[in-house]
């Protein structure tokens, strides 16, 4: 069952397609990547989807039914790009505040404060006040400040900027176990090593439009360029050019061949064996995600421009 | 509406407990007292206090000079004078007054020699005093009964203000209702202005630190306003309410202190008109000016006219960025009605029935400030009743006005970041559809 549907979304402002026409549905459960550049409308979305802005056209379905936001914002935790918590309020009381305006009960709040406080090793900073914590220490408030209510729909827009690999992994852990719990998490970034990680299904938006859309295995084998990895017995120079493949680089004494078109993988190693070569490794090399997302995006033009809407 | 309740909650307690909050409920009725005790006390040290030698060659003026509490005369010999011109100064006076033989109708040549210049208040009560010396010396002269005369003089007439269908025995006091209406409009202004700032400060710290997209994604931008907006106006009123509770404390203990001293010293008193103006002044205010009626007004017109401008207030604070210095400049708009208000306030309450004062008690934009000024003049009577029904009206829709406004305004400002956005900007936001 898809928790959260987009159809056929558009949003416009003055001088830009924030969001062009962009479809999408999240399963439950899922880990679900948004990718883009900067500018490609990706805040904009995520706006729409908390219900900060509403959509020019298009329909959002949440769990089947349409979004509501007056109802529907207390089953969602976002955590913006911009982190922003009150810099003279305490720590504890500021969870709390927050927690309550999701809409939980002062009791249960606390509760819910005191666990993930526990869980985090946050005890002692209760009675802090915000201006005095860390840059790392802040955002691993505002995470837990993010799922304290236990939404159903997490929004992560850059969750690990400016956090050390330890205290990364600790929130990484966390996303983990949110979702095996039966969480849906979005997880907006401009890093394709952790989206390669953590994600299962990613959507690639440029300029107001989708480009991409699909689990993260998927769009590597799409975007697949037959290049395998061969590593080979000490037997002197391997072929640049063959009828069934060609030499197109090496690296740390392993050779990378692309297949030409019509040849498969088995012919490529027959050639090999019917010339007395040992093969001692042999694998596909798929693009990363990182490859993918500069080949797609480095066709359009880098910045945004600016242009009359109509 | 819980969340509403949360968001005022919050901007409500975590002023309260702020020890500015604290210390300028305590210290701001503190400087008013020192103010007023600073001025009555240099009132009455009426400037410098001299010691001056009179050497009176015309015998016109010796027995005339009466010293006063600040210039004391004392006739000196010619032996002082002349050291005083040849620059020796004489220790115990500040200065000679020298008054050649003199013509009485053409009075030339009166000098006065010191080392030191006199300050013109001295100056200024030397020569009335000369001058009244003079006088006397030209009526013995015209051969006039100066306490014949002084008779005649003595029967100023000072009239007595009647107002028609109030009680026969109240009297109208202008100078009394001018100050209420001062002090009130004034009070006004100041809780306006600072509270309405305060609104402002606290939307722009907010937005730079972006607390306030965290907060649209739990609350509508609507209620976050309206709880800023409501809390800080109830730290307001908090405020306003323990300096009433304060005043009234302190006028009870010192008033019964002082009963006994005051009526005591009144009786003594050598002038019994001082001691009927005040008892006028008092029964002035106990019969004449209705006390509960202006603290109902004032309280309505610091919530609505607060309400008013607060959200104006609110708009600006989310449509300024980082800089504080585009905050001056988008806050000039707002703040010149408000300093026009004071402006005419000192008009109006000269002239309080005039048509500047009923309009501008009238226009939301001016009127809890002149309203205000104008209430304690009496109602009905200077201000008429349909004056009063207008001007609530018109605050009231002027506040739903602004706040709807505001509401657009703040709802865009709120979440751009980047470029500053000026009036054409913020006329946009406002009439874009939803």
């Amino acid at each position: 069952m898809h928790l959260l549907e987009l159809k056929n979304i558009r949003k416009y402002f003055a001088t830009q397609k924030a969001v062009d026409d962009i479809s999408f549905s999240i399963e439950k459960g899922s880990i679900f990547g948004l990718l883009g550049p900067n500018g490609a409308g990706k805040t904009t979305l995520l706006r729409i989807i908390t219900g900060i802005f509403f959509e020019d056209s298009g329909e959002v379905l949440f769990e089947g039914r349409k979004f509501d936001a007056a109802k529907d914002v207390s089953l969602i935790g976002y955590m913006p790009e911009e982190k922003g918590l009150y810099k003279k309020m305490k720590v504890g009381e500021q969870a709390l505040y927050f927690a309550q305006l999701k809409g939980l009960s002062r009791t249960r709040a606390t509760e819910r404060v005191r666990y993930w406080f526990n869980k985090l090793e946050m005890n002692t900073w209760w009675n802090k006040k915000v201006e005095d914590l860390s840059k790392g220490m802040h955002q691993k408030l505002q995470f837990i400040i993010t799922v304290l209510h236990e939404p159903r729909l997490i929004i992560l827009d850059e969750p690990f900027s400016g956090l050390d690999p330890v205290n990364a992994n600790v929130i990484k852990d966390e996303i983990f176990r949110l979702a095996k719990e039966g969480s849906t998490i979005i997880f907006s970034t401009h890093r394709m090593e952790q989206v390669e990680e953590i994600c299962d299904h990613i959507v690639l938006v440029n300029k107001g439009k989708k480009l991409l859309d699909g689990t993260v295995q998927g769009v590597k084998q799409d975007f697949k360029e037959n290049v395998y990895s061969l590593e080979l017995g000490d037997t002197g120079p391997l072929q640049s050019h063959t009828d069934v493949y060609d030499l197109v680089g090496q690296k740390n004494g392993k050779f990378h061949v692309r297949i030409k078109g019509g040849h498969s993988a088995n012919e490529l190693l027959q050639l090999l064996l019917n010339q007395g070569i040992s093969v001692h490794s042999f694998n596909e090399l798929l693009p990363s995600l990182n490859d993918i997302f500069i080949r797609l995006v480095e066709t359009t033009p880098a910045s945004r421009q600016f242009e009359q809407v109509q | 509406m819980n969340k509403i309740f949360l968001i005022i909650r919050r901007e409500y307690t975590t002023r309260i407990r702020n020890k500015t909050f604290i210390l300028s409920t305590i210290l701001t009725p503190l400087f008013f007292i020192g103010l007023i005790g600073a001025t009555t006390y240099f009132s009455q040290q009426n400037g410098e206090e001299l010691s001056i030698g009179v050497y009176d060659e015309s015998g016109i003026f010796v027995s005339q000079l009466k010293s006063t509490e600040n210039i004391k005369y004392t006739t000196v010999p010619a032996a002082v004078y002349d050291s005083i011109v040849a620059k020796k100064p004489v220790d115990d006076f500040n200065g000679v007054l020298h008054i050649p033989q003199i013509n009485v109708d053409d009075p030339q040549g009166v000098e006065y020699i010191s080392e030191k210049q006199l300050g013109i208040f001295s100056q200024a009560q030397v020569d009335d005093d000369l001058n009244d010396a003079l006088e006397k010396e030209r009526m013995v002269r015209a051969n006039i009964d100066t306490a014949r005369l002084a008779a005649i003089r003595n029967n100023e007439i000072s009239i007595r203000q009647r107002l028609i269908g109030e009680d026969d025995d109240a009297e109208a006091n202008a100078g009394i209702s001018s100050a209420i209406g001062y002090v009130s409009g004034l009070l006004i202004y100041m809780l306006m202005f600072i509270y309405g700032t305060m609104v402002m400060r606290g939307i722009m710290e907010e937005k730079v630190s972006r607390v306030a997209e965290v907060m649209v994604s739990s609350v509508k931008p609507f209620q976050l306003m309206m709880g800023k907006i409501i809390g800080i106006g109830a730290v307001g009123l908090t405020q306003f309410l323990i300096w009433i509770a304060l005043f009234v404390l302190g006028t009870t203990l010192f008033g019964s202190a002082m009963a006994g001293h005051e009526a005591h010293q009144i009786a003594q008193s050598q002038s019994p008109e001082k001691a009927m103006v005040i008892a006028g002044i008092m029964k002035h205010v106990t019969t004449q000016i209705n006390i509960p009626m202006l603290i109902g007004a004032f309280l309505f017109y610091f919530v609505f006219g607060y309400l008013f401008y607060a959200s104006l207030f609110a708009a600006v604070g989310s449509a300024v960025n980082e800089d504080p210095q585009d905050a001056q400049s988008m806050m000039l708009p707002i703040t010149i009605p408000i300093i026009f208000s004071i402006i005419v306030m000192t008009r109006v309450i000269g002239d309080p029935t005039g048509s500047l004062a009923v309009w501008c008690s009238i226009i939301p934009f001016t009127s809890p400030i002149i309203m205000m000024a104008r209430l304690p003049f009496g109602f009905p009577g200077t201000v008429a009743g349909w004056e009063l029904a207008l001007s609530v009206i018109s605050m009231i829709g002027g506040f739903l006005f602004t706040t709807w406004l505001s509401a657009k305004i703040y709802r865009t400002g709120i979440l751009m970041y980047g470029k500053k956005a000026g009036w054409k900007d913020m006329m946009q936001w406002v009439f874009r559809k939803s």
